[in-house]
């Protein structure tokens, strides 16, 4: 099993991700610059959070024309399991992997805290350590959290049971109190909590380090990646749906 | 002929040109004089200060290691190398650029030294937040460092705010960083060996800052002046893509010499690292890579374009150089080579521009100031403080305290912050210091800043102690072992002999306690002409102090944790008023003299407090500080966000304290006093550990309930204050 986080210029979360998984979780994780070619061999690859390309024009919005972007949306619709962390959650929003959009916060400052969110949503590959409901505490650290979708995307997110976090108290005027959300195919995650930071008791909590472990049991009983268009059976049990074979398109 | 005019307004004086001359033996060029008039401004050569500056000591009880740019320590096998550096003027001209390139400027000083940042501090002072400008500074100058910090992914993990009038005009932004890296791979800021490449790395030279430090940085703010183009305008984005670059490059080995473009550009960047190397060098204008065209060789060498680095790189290896800087989309050029005759020569479209001797370069003039005491201090340590009124409602003084934005909480301001990038901060801001993690150690890093300028103001070589030993008995509350200090001197007109009294009692002060505390100075900035049209600045000598944590786990902070603990305070309460929060909030008054204070006693209460903190035995500390014995109460009270808890404190006026007044017991801030609270079961081992070190330390009360309870004096329910400290800045800023 091995995870790959991505870089990019500006990324500043991908030496935290790096640490959690190498020496917390004692997996298997390398570095994938932006300008790579493959990302064959790899089981889960993280958008890590930070500035990329300096949040120059829109967060996210250059660091979604990177080469690597291809390869992930590709990627992800074999199934693999994508997981963006804040400035990766808007990446990955940019890309059309995920839907909605992001504002900046209402208060217009940036808010780095400890925040409380809510479980909404456990059939997920990344929130299956969860009991539904459960509280748990990770924090959040951005200027542009505010999560957006259009009425009708909402009602599909909720159709689909695509919000898996929900912050309790608002922070930053997200839509329905949305700080994560999954693609149909639950394949993708992105979340605007930090779960790297908190994945160590000495940091204050280890809730985050639950969301790592799912994947990693999860990865551990699916079968590796080979060509997964074809739903794995075990993925189905899991709550997965087919994965999409086109490529993702946003649909907010 | 160069006119007088000109060299004014590059900030020389008549005998400073003359003595250029007869050093060069001939009339300067333009670009020789803009380059002596940096490398002897205040900014760079430090004429005015010097001679006081190389009294601090150099070394303590952890080996101080005092760099070209930046200074630090060694543990284990670690480096940790920190420095503070003000952007006061620039900050006030335009502060959310000002205080942005602030940040930028002292973590390259980190990066440049080979250490990774792993952290930031920042040092603000402002006028009353009842002046619109003053709030437009606050809010600018915490914008500026969250853009431009945030985006570097370095935390910034503590520091300080205070508010006074005297910084109205003149506000003061100290930026900290602090870097780590295995002691081997320290980097010098010298070129070395004839031969060896000069390259520029980094972003391209525009016209922007020229004459920043020279002009901008040494003079006082005069009404309606025009500034604005000195201010440097920075991009953090390339930063990043910078200091990883560098640490790469660096990685390589195949860096000999490494120096930031900071002060003063290219000027300060060659000129420094040949004399540094004591050897020449060759530098060609054409190769700079620029933002506009028809630029001047004089624009060129004083440019502050910022995120830009000259390395001297052995023959040979440009190319990896190159490819590294190619990768991060940065310019890496050769612009010159390493010479053996000591000088400085720039060529510039086929013309030598420029041909100094480095050393020239470096001979700074030495001034001795005169000082004098101002006519005004014996009259205020003379006031009479039995006419001052104590007051009826004991609970109103506290929440108007509480109130004080000094003193309320300053999580408006370190939430804009990210404060937790890197995952080392085990201590997270809003304790009395923040802690750090080293990832792979036991131990880790406490870092604090402090300053009371008002003791300063009224008191400057007790003032000034008292900043050093407050920095330490900081540390000492979250269990971190004092190892070292960096200074940031802010004072006013060093032309002034009231002015220069100041600095030089402080400058004494700081001397005197870090040789007391056995703990080295062992990097610093000075900046004069804090002044504005109203006067001088209060004198401001900040102190940065990093300590060691031993084991990370014994980590203390300064929240009531339990009910049932008993609180315990440590030290001794004197009938002090002087330079009190409490005189200028409740009384509108600054005077008496600050508190006094005893270095041995100080040290005494600290040693009781780091041992009992190390042997496991308490479950929080907390300094008496600004707002005294009732303030630190409460804060240990309510700064935890996540669970607030009450205190119910006896009081004991009639035990040894029979000529106390109640204000004073309360809000009198009397130096070396520690409140911590334990459970009862090691109450006796405190006690004990007290007597040992001779520290007066009595039970006041039970940790507990849902109100903060002093005697027949004070009763407020924590909702309530924690209402009032936790929004008073956000409400002040409307």
């Amino acid at each position: 099993m091995k995870f790959g986080v991505v870089v990019f210029p500006g990324s500043n979360c991908d030496q935290d991700c790096f640490h959690v998984i190498q020496d917390v979780l004692k997996q298997s994780v390398e570095y994938i610059w932006h300008k790579t070619t493959s990302v064959d061999g790899f089981d889960c690859l993280i958008i890590p959070g930070g500035f990329s390309y300096g949040d120059y024009l829109r967060c996210g919005a250059i660091a979604r024309f990177s080469p690597i972007m291809e390869l992930v949306i590709k990627f992800a619709n074999k199934g693999g399991l994508v997981i963006g962390i804040c400035n990766g959650f808007q990446v990955l929003l940019e890309a059309g992997l995920l839907p909605g959009a992001m504002m900046r916060n209402t208060n217009l400052h940036f808010i780095c805290k400890y925040v409380d969110l809510k479980v909404d949503s456990t059939e997920t590959p990344f929130s299956s350590e969860y009991k539904k409901g459960q509280v748990i505490r990770i924090p959040i650290a951005h200027n542009e959290g505010n999560y957006y979708i259009d009425e009708k995307g909402l009602a599909e997110l909720k159709k689909n049971d695509q919000i898996i976090f929900r912050y309790v108290t608002n922070p930053n005027g997200a839509m329905d109190d949305i700080a994560g959300i999954v693609n149909k195919e639950r394949n993708v995650l992105g979340m605007m909590p930090h779960p790297e930071r908190s994945s160590e008791d000495a940091l204050g909590s280890h809730d985050g380090k639950l969301i790592f472990e799912g994947i990693v049991k999860w990865l551990q009983t699916s079968p590796r990646l080979v060509d997964t268009r074809h739903p794995s059976p075990s993925s189905m049990e899991r709550g997965m749906n087919p994965p999409k074979a086109e490529k993702g398109v946003r649909n907010d | 002929m160069i006119k007088r005019e000109v060299y004014q307004s590059l900030g020389l004086t008549d005998n400073e040109y003359s003595k250029i001359e007869s050093i060069m033996g001939r009339e300067p060029s333009s670009t020789e004089l803009a380059m002596f008039s940096v490398e002897w401004s205040e900014h760079c050569g430090y004429p005015r200060s010097r001679a006081l500056l190389k009294n601090f000591p150099k070394d303590g009880k952890y080996p101080g290691m005092v760099g070209e740019d930046s200074g630090g320590f060694i543990y284990d096998d670690i480096a940790i190398i920190f420095k503070m550096e003000s952007h006061n003027h620039p900050s006030q001209v335009e502060p959310r650029q000002g205080a942005a390139t602030g940040v930028g400027g002292i973590i390259r000083d980190i990066f440049t030294a080979g250490a990774k940042p792993i952290a930031s501090l920042d040092s603000l002072r402002f006028g009353p937040l009842t002046e619109p400008y003053n709030r437009y500074l606050l809010k600018g100058v915490v914008d500026g460092i969250a853009f431009y910090g945030n985006c570097l992914g370095v935390p910034t993990v503590g520091g300080e705010v205070y508010f006074d009038e005297s910084y109205s005009g003149n506000c003061l932004v100290n930026a900290m960083s602090i870097g780590i890296c295995h002691k081997d791979k320290l980097a010098r800021a010298k070129a070395v060996g004839t031969g060896n490449s000069i390259m520029y790395v980094g972003s391209s030279t525009g016209k922007d800052g020229i004459g920043g430090c020279s002009v901008l940085a040494s003079a006082e703010f005069c009404e309606g002046e025009e500034k604005r183009p000195t201010v440097q305008i920075g991009d953090p984005f390339t930063e990043k893509c910078l200091i990883e670059a560098t640490l790469e490059m660096l990685d390589t080995g195949c860096v000999l010499g490494i120096k930031d473009m900071g002060a003063a550009g290219l000027t300060c960047s060659s000129a420094e690292m040949a004399h540094a190397g004591e050897v020449g060098m060759e530098i060609d204008l054409d190769k700079v890579p620029l933002r506009e065209a028809n630029m001047e060789a004089y624009e060129i060498m004083m440019s502050e374009s910022q995120e830009r680095m000259l390395v001297c790189v052995k023959k040979g290896e440009e190319a990896k150089v190159e490819a590294i800087f190619k990768k991060w989309d940065l310019h890496g050029v050769v612009i010159g080579h390493v010479t053996d005759d000591k000088k400085l020569r720039v060529k510039y479209q086929g013309k030598v521009v420029a041909d100094i001797n480095t050393e020239a370069l470096a001979q700074a003039p030495l001034y001795h100031m005169p000082d004098k005491k101002p006519d005004y201090l014996d009259g205020l340590h003379a006031f009479d403080f039995k006419s001052l009124p104590e007051p009826k409602d004991y609970n109103e003084v506290l929440l108007k305290l509480l109130a004080s934005p000094s003193i309320a909480s300053k999580e408006w301001v370190y939430e804009q912050y990210d404060h937790m990038v890197q995952t080392n901060t085990v201590v997270l801001p809003g304790s009395d210091a923040s802690v750090l993690r080293v990832k792979g150690k036991k131990w880790g890093l406490g870092a604090t800043t402090d300053c009371n300028s008002r003791y300063c103001y009224l008191n400057p070589y007790t003032g000034a102690q008292i900043a050093v030993a407050e920095a330490a008995r900081n540390l000492v509350c979250s269990g971190v072992d004092p190892a070292a200090v960096t200074d940031c001197l802010n004072f006013g007109n060093p032309e002034k002999p009231d002015r220069y009294y100041y600095f030089k009692n402080c400058v004494q002060g700081i001397i005197d306690a870090c040789k007391s505390f056995n703990i080295a100075v062992i990097s610093g900035n000075v900046s004069f002409y804090n002044e504005s049209p109203k006067g001088a600045i209060n004198p401001t000598p900040g102190i940065g102090m990093v300590g060691i944590l031993p084991n990370i786990e014994k980590r203390c902070t300064q929240y009531f944790k339990n009910e049932g603990d008993v609180i315990l305070l440590l030290g001794e309460t004197k009938d002090e008023l002087g330079g009190s929060e409490y005189l200028k909030v409740i009384h509108g008054k600054v005077v008496g003299d600050c508190p006094a204070l005893d270095l041995e006693k100080e040290k005494a209460l600290q040693k009781t407090v780091y041992d009992a903190i190390q042997q496991g035995l308490l479950s929080s500390a907390h300094d008496c500080s600004e707002g005294g014995l009732a303030v630190a109460l409460a804060e240990s009270c309510i700064s935890n966000k996540d669970k607030i808890i009450g205190v119910n404190i006896h009081l004991s006026f009639d035990i040894g304290h029979l000529s106390l007044r109640k204000d004073a017991y309360l809000f009198g801030e009397s130096q070396s006093r520690i409140i911590v609270s334990c459970s009862k079961d090691k109450i006796a081992k405190v006690e004990a550990l007290a007597k040992a070190n001779k520290v007066p330390c009595q039970a006041i009360g039970k940790v507990g309930g849902d109100a903060l309870v002093i005697g027949e004096l004070i009763n407020l329910k924590l909702e309530k204050m924690a209402d009032v400290w936790r929004n008073s800045i956000a409400d002040c800023l409307g």
